[in-house]
């Protein structure tokens, strides 16, 4: 009898406002309402927690582990990069 | 995409990978034995957190004094979550929830012998926390380093929970220590009823057990059932002793040349017997499971028409 296998929901936790949330865990649960009350009793029942977020698993597009090409920079993109930039700010600030 | 590699290529990639000290996540490729021997361990890993409430839910109604009594249920509480973080983390791998959930209700799935033995006083339930909870922090303080990604991260989080069941285990064993002789009696009791279960813990010695070496490969495990049970006897010996108990076994001592303890190892046969059902309480394990299982059929049912309704609405 399936009585047992519901959907599954992602939740992400917040320790302190301020803090990002942070991917902990997942829940079965027949909605997202329900999802929350089995993320604050399974997450958040004893550390610090001020915010939880689920989402539905599926909603989740997540990248291919086997697709290492997708991060692969094939172009020198040094310039999006602070600290390729030397120049001392202080002094070209006298100059 | 790359070009298509053979099996044994990305066999040869994947050993390479794991010797580096890579994790592995659900979506990578992996061999079958390796996905196989995970979902055998997580989910009796599981199933074992989850008959692990009964031993000692059975107290909850008789706790001396109300602390105890909420640390007590607290405990229970986070079984049943490791229960379900391991379930979570076996499906990862392509095994649902529910076919576990049957396998356990229906006597087919095997968990920790040591759940299956009796628990008729109080001092049980501390020198569970403090000898069982102890052996099983070993053990998955190993596990947190697993290969595999989901199943380590469980166990981080279960690890630190660990750490209080020990405590709260080890404080009620303290303050029975501190009371009559009766009261400390029982605890020697205990102690020598559990001491060979929990040794049974860690698995049997190596060279009787069939899945060590190649786990230890692919490092699903990063320590041999001897290391681990080595490790725990020597950590917990000298503190039993310390609170002026024994253990059951006189030939234990400290071996200098070693610098481990000596212990005579378990009835081996024994722990094969338990596991595959023929402990002194696994019916009636099993039967309180499938009691609570169907005790709380209504509310399963609740929540489904709460899924329909939404499904309807939508």
């Amino acid at each position: 009898m399936s009585d047992t296998q519901f959907e599954t929901y992602e939740v992400f936790h917040q320790k302190k406002k301020g803090d990002p949330h942070i991917h902990v865990g997942s829940v079965h649960a027949p909605d997202a309402q329900v999802a929350l009350q089995y993320a604050r009793d399974q997450f958040a029942r004893r550390l610090q927690c001020v915010s939880l977020w689920v989402v539905n698993s599926k909603d989740v597009v997540a990248t291919d582990y086997q697709d290492e090409r997708f991060f692969n920079m094939t172009l020198d993109k040094s310039y999006r990069d602070p600290k390729d930039f030397d120049a001392p700010l202080k002094e070209a600030a006298h100059e | 995409m790359t070009t298509e590699r053979s099996d044994e290529e990305k066999l040869t990639e994947f050993e390479a990978r794991v010797g580096r000290g890579e994790k592995v996540e659900p979506g990578d490729w992996m061999p079958d034995d390796y996905r196989k021997t995970l979902i055998r361990m997580i989910g009796q890993h599981a199933h074992s957190e989850i008959v692990g409430q009964l031993p000692e839910g059975k107290w909850i109604p008789y706790a001396p004094g109300f602390r105890r009594k909420l640390t007590l249920i607290a405990k229970v509480q986070d079984e049943a979550g490791h229960g379900q973080l391991l379930y979570r983390a076996a499906e990862t791998l392509g095994k649902p929830r529910e076919e576990m959930l049957e396998e356990l209700l229906a006597g087919k799935a095997k968990y920790a012998n040591v759940f299956n033995y009796p628990t008729p006083t109080w001092a049980d339930v501390g020198v569970i926390g403090w000898l069982v909870d102890m052996a099983a922090v070993v053990n998955q303080t190993m596990l947190a380093q697993t290969s595999y990604g989901p199943y380590g991260r469980a166990m981080k989080r279960i690890c630190y929970e660990e750490s209080f069941h020990i405590k709260q285990g080890y404080d009620l064993i303290v303050a029975l220590t501190k009371g009559t002789p009766e009261q400390r009696a029982t605890v020697q009791d205990a102690i020598n009823r559990w001491w060979y279960p929990t040794l049974m813990m860690s698995g049997p010695p190596d060279k009787l057990s069939a899945h060590t070496s190649q786990s230890i490969k692919w490092k699903i495990k990063t320590k041999t059932n001897e290391q681990v049970r080595q490790e725990f006897v020597d950590l917990i010996v000298p503190q039993i002793h310390a609170l002026g108990f024994s253990v059951p076994d006189k030939d234990c001592h400290y071996d200098e040349n070693t610098g481990h303890w000596h212990y005579a190892q378990p009835d081996w046969e024994e722990l094969k017997r338990v596991v595959n059902g023929d402990g002194p309480c696994n019916k009636e394990r099993l039967a309180v499971r499938n009691k609570a299982h169907d005790d709380g059929r209504w509310v399963r049912e609740a929540l489904a028409a709460k899924q329909q309704r939404k499904d309807v609405a939508a």
